[in-house]
């Protein structure tokens, strides 16, 4: 909990620096937070038992609606992502970033643990439909943290290695299919920018060439906060959003940095403290893929920042401004607490 | 459920599972942590010095500069599209004490409206304090002395100019050259998946209609770069190194805009669209739709009022009737439909029938009339295009068959779009059996055949289409694609685009074509031919045909009487004609909506159109006499 304001807080100073000191930005960002808070209180006080429960019935709406956002979604930014109910417009792929792991995690905690071969297999197919579904939109940051989201619930709960490595075999097979049939042509083009930024340097190697130089300039001890020169001077795209750490390195540099994976490493470390000591397989295995899932969500965004990743839009978690994400993480961290107290109110039963 | 003995041994081997693979995934996390941390060690302490210098050399901002766009010229190189510098009044917020105060005064000193102020100041919340506003466009000439000479007093205001397009000619060419418009979301991501956002970096317009949207390419030109060094609080102190941008390609169109100002006069109030093509190359001479509207509206952002105007008129302003209007053609397709029944043999020269004004088939109760009731008595296929003999061509059609119609008809580009290069064009309709059967589901009925014999029935076409069909008859099967676009200007000289052809048309027997061609000169001349009065005594010779089309079908035994019917349900008015005879220059095609008759009303239209074109012709002749002989 501490971790989590602490996250917020650091967020908020950055984005103020990285949006040109903009109190209305704060302003939106902090109404955001609020309501992600109220959402993640919310949840925490929900029974487990409803949770494995509504379990299915929350993924087949995700499902359908992600079907919807397929037909008769809204464009925005050049992709489909967006489903407008009229008084509102969201983003399913949200939904089931929650949806798929509590899904599998409820298929998977029907039987004994470790899972069979083939519950393995409908595991995969639970985890394959939203993934595939998203990636069309096309979304490749998060369908590949829903996918992560549904193989870690699988490798938490016993999956063989035997397994492991013949899945990992077939997904780098399955890369050459992704790269000349799936991916769209900007997405293969970010691929290759990865490869070799410098190719373009001001059309889309930019991005990454900017956000190194932004880091690498902030040395061991920052430049400062409001004295970032990369950020201050608008070279960095995205400052606010996607590209905020390395706004945050630069005027922090390694100490700041440090101090960031710190509170990170202590969210993580308490996430699976809370599941190994969950009543059982289902809030194990649910808590243990939120937590992993909050650990890609910043691996990714730092590999790709810093250069060691392409270039997919995952937000920094809860540093970052944004709306859609920020909920639906903290909501993963209501579910978390919920976890958490309940099974001390069973123990002292 | 499984069994609780069960449920509970399992819980603790579960338990032991998964915290050894909770162990397993703490590790990997650590690890990977582990490498990101290296990573940024890596680039934050070895190579800070590298990134350091970068970050100071990081003071060169690269902005993008719009090109000019390309001049459009008509044939006789008179400017139709020119840009034309704008004014705005530039605020910047950093370099203003009190911005309320000379917002106040700006305001008393220009016609500011609150709205300009309100976006204004939405604006300032998001950009930088240093970076200049508009605060209000478009100022005019008299604003921008009065504020010139007041400029003193406003540190931090200035007057900015960019360059926006100007139609002179206004109404008179909005359907066939279109318009620019502010660049919006659409454009945009039109441009993003073409790859070309970066050419629009500083561009402002893109064009939205006509010409201006299809030759965008070749109108555009390419973004040039401007290096600037840029102090630590981001204010440009210097250009470092300028890349000029390309200009737009400036053009040449085959139009010739004195003859759409005089087909504009013409058509007066009506809802109505001629097309005027080089009879030879199928050069766009004039192509004009009425009413029209003013396009240098659309260039500076139309009011939604006006453009809600536009959009709810029942006379429909915004469509190009002469490319997107599709109407039965009547009977100005006669002569198309005679060389149709020669060529296959249906009909020959010399065959004769007797028209008593109705036609009935064995065993059929229906009776299809002729627009004269009591017929034209004896006729051939020559006097049948002159007189219009609708009887005729009622039995043309039933003998040639719908299928050998739809064959001969597709040759001359009906139901077909025309190639012109204009995006906004409709195909129209010649119907076929599968196209019934697609449509309606329902068979071809002998009745339609014979409906398509006088350009009724489902049969629809374009101005554009006729006059492009008439110019394949006239130059005996060599099909021309209708074109705008003339040439380009490099360096002074007007280069020619190719003219576009199609395949031929097979000729089988070129008498038959002379036959049609001498039919359609004997609409004019022959005493009893439809345009007879409407060209009478005309300086040169020309040749054509009328079309009078139903609008609305009439009941058996019922006559026509236009005076008892609704406006909008009466026929429209249709004439193609070609001139002169002997060595055609011109096509000329003309549709007037509920106007009635095409001999009475389209004819007349098209001779004066066809007068001042000789008539200009003349007068340019002259001109170039008198200036040769000045120079002698």
């Amino acid at each position: 909990m501490l971790g989590l304001i602490a996250l917020m807080a650091v967020g908020l100073a950055t984005i103020y620096s990285a949006g040109g000191q903009d109190l209305a930005l704060i302003q939106r960002q902090i109404i955001r937070l609020g309501v992600a808070m109220v959402v993640m209180f919310v949840l925490a006080q929900v029974p487990i038992l409803a949770y494995q429960r509504v379990s299915i019935y929350f993924y087949i709406v995700g499902i359908l609606m992600l079907l919807g956002v397929l037909f008769f979604g809204v464009m925005g930014k050049g992709a489909q992502r967006w489903l407008d109910l009229g008084f509102v417009r969201f983003q399913p792929s949200e939904i089931m970033k929650l949806a798929v792991p509590m899904m599998v995690a409820w298929y998977i905690s029907r039987d004994n643990l470790p899972p069979k071969v083939l519950n393995i297999c409908i595991g995969f197919a639970f985890v394959a439909v939203p993934t595939l579904l998203i990636a069309k939109q096309p979304d490749l940051g998060t369908s590949l943290l829903i996918a992560s989201s549904g193989v870690f619930v699988l490798f938490l709960a016993g999956m063989s290695w035997n397994l492991i490595l013949l899945v990992g075999a077939l997904a780098s097979a399955f890369a050459p299919v992704m790269w000349f049939f799936l991916m769209k042509e900007y997405q293969k083009q970010r691929v290759l920018t990865f490869l070799n930024p410098e190719s373009d340097p001001l059309g889309s190697g930019y991005h990454i060439i900017q956000s190194k130089i932004a880091i690498g300039s902030g040395g061991v001890e920052g430049k400062g906060w409001l004295q970032g020169t990369q950020s201050q001077l608008e070279f960095l795209p995205e400052r606010h959003t996607d590209f905020i750490f390395a706004v945050f390195s630069e005027e922090f540099g390694l100490f700041g940095i440090l101090g960031l994976l710190a509170i990170y490493c202590y969210i993580i470390v308490v996430g699976l403290f809370i599941a190994m000591r969950a009543q059982d397989a289902f809030c194990k295995l649910l808590a243990g893929s939120i937590t992993l899932t909050f650990f890609v969500y910043v691996f990714v965004n730092i590999g790709m920042v810093s250069g060691l990743l392409p270039v997919v839009g995952v937000p920094l978690p809860l540093v970052s401004y944004g709306g859609t994400s920020m909920v639906t993480l903290l909501a993963g961290f209501g579910i978390l607490m919920a976890i958490s107290t309940q099974k001390r109110l069973l123990s002292r039963q | 459920m499984a069994p609780k003995r069960i449920a509970i041994k399992d819980h603790t081997a579960e338990a032991n599972l998964f915290a050894r693979r909770s162990f397993i995934a703490m590790l990997l996390v650590m690890g990977m942590m582990l490498l990101l941390v290296s990573n940024l060690y890596y680039l934050q302490v070895e190579r800070h010095e590298d990134y350091q210098t970068r970050s100071n050399g990081n003071r060169i901002k690269v902005l993008p500069v719009a090109p000019n766009r390309g001049l459009i010229y008509d044939r006789n190189g008179i400017l139709l599209a020119e840009n034309r510098p704008v004014f705005s009044l530039d605020v910047t917020p950093e370099e203003i004490e009190d911005l309320d105060a000379t917002l106040a005064s700006l305001a008393s000193l220009l016609y500011i409206e609150q709205d300009d102020i309100d976006d204004f100041r939405e604006n300032m919340k998001r950009q930088r304090r240093f970076k200049p506003i508009s605060l209000k466009n478009r100022l005019s000439n008299k604003e921008v002395a009065v504020f010139s000479a007041h400029q003193h007093k406003f540190p931090g205001v200035s007057i900015e100019a960019r360059l926006a397009r100007h139609y002179p000619y206004g109404s008179a060419l909005t359907h066939v050259l279109g318009y620019v418009a502010r660049i919006n979301k659409k454009d945009l991501q039109k441009l993003n998946e073409a790859g070309n956002e970066a050419n629009y970096a500083a561009t402002h317009d893109i064009g939205k209609l006509g010409v201006e949207r299809y030759h965008e390419a070749l109108l555009h030109g390419n973004v040039g770069y401007q290096e600037v060094e840029i102090n630590s609080k981001g204010r440009i102190i210097r250009t470092l190194d300028f890349q000029p941008p390309t200009p737009g390609q400036d053009i040449v169109l085959n139009l010739d805009v004195k003859l759409q100002l005089e087909i504009q006069r013409q058509l007066d109030e009506t809802r109505a669209s001629v097309v005027a093509l080089d009879a030879k190359t199928g050069g766009v001479l004039a192509l004009y739709s009425n009413p029209s509207y003013d396009p240098n509206y659309f260039v500076h952002g139309i009011s939604s009022k006006r453009y809600n105007y536009l959009l709810s008129s029942t006379d429909k302003p915004l469509i190009n009737r002469a490319t997107q209007g599709q109407y039965p053609p009547a009977s100005t397709i006669k002569p198309h439909l005679a060389l149709a029944g020669l060529e296959e043999g249906v009909i020959d020269q010399d065959t004769e029938m007797f028209d008593n004004g109705r036609y009935q088939l064995k065993n059929v109760s229906h009776v299809w009339r002729d627009w004269v009731p009591w017929g034209h008595g004896l006729v051939n296929a020559k006097k049948s295009i002159e007189v219009s003999c609708d009887f005729f061509f009622y039995d043309l059609a039933y003998h040639l068959g719908i299928d050998k119609i739809n064959e001969h008809m597709t040759h001359f580009g009906f139901g077909d779009y025309t190639g012109i290069d204009l995006y906004e064009e409709s195909d129209g309709n010649m119907p076929s059996r599968g196209w019934k059967k697609a449509r309606y589901n329902e068979p071809w009925y002998i009745g339609d055949t014979i409906s398509v014999g006088i350009g009724q029935s489902y049969w629809t076409a374009t101005p554009l289409q006729l006059a492009k069909s008439v110019n394949a008859l006239i130059n005996k099967g060599e099909r021309t694609v209708p074109q705008i676009l003339r040439g380009k200007i490099v360096n002074g000289e007007t280069l020619l685009e190719p003219q576009k052809s199609l395949k031929p048309i097979e000729v089988k027997n070129i008498e038959n074509w002379n036959l049609v061609l001498a039919s359609m000169l004997g609409v004019i001349y022959e005493p009893h031919g439809t345009a007879r009065t409407a060209f009478a005594n005309t300086p040169y010779i020309s040749a054509g045909k009328t079309g009078t089309a139903q609008v609305v079908s009439i009941a058996q035994d019922e006559t026509y009487d236009a005076e008892k019917i609704n406006e909008r349900h009466r026929d429209n008015a249709m004439y193609v004609g070609f001139a002169p005879y002997d060595n055609p220059e011109i096509t000329i095609s003309v549709a007037l909506e509920n106007a009635g008759g095409g001999g009475s009303q389209a004819a007349p239209i098209a001779r004066n159109i066809l007068d001042f074109y000789f008539q200009d012709k003349q007068e340019q002749i002259a001109k170039l006499a008198s200036s040769t002989d000045e120079a002698q």
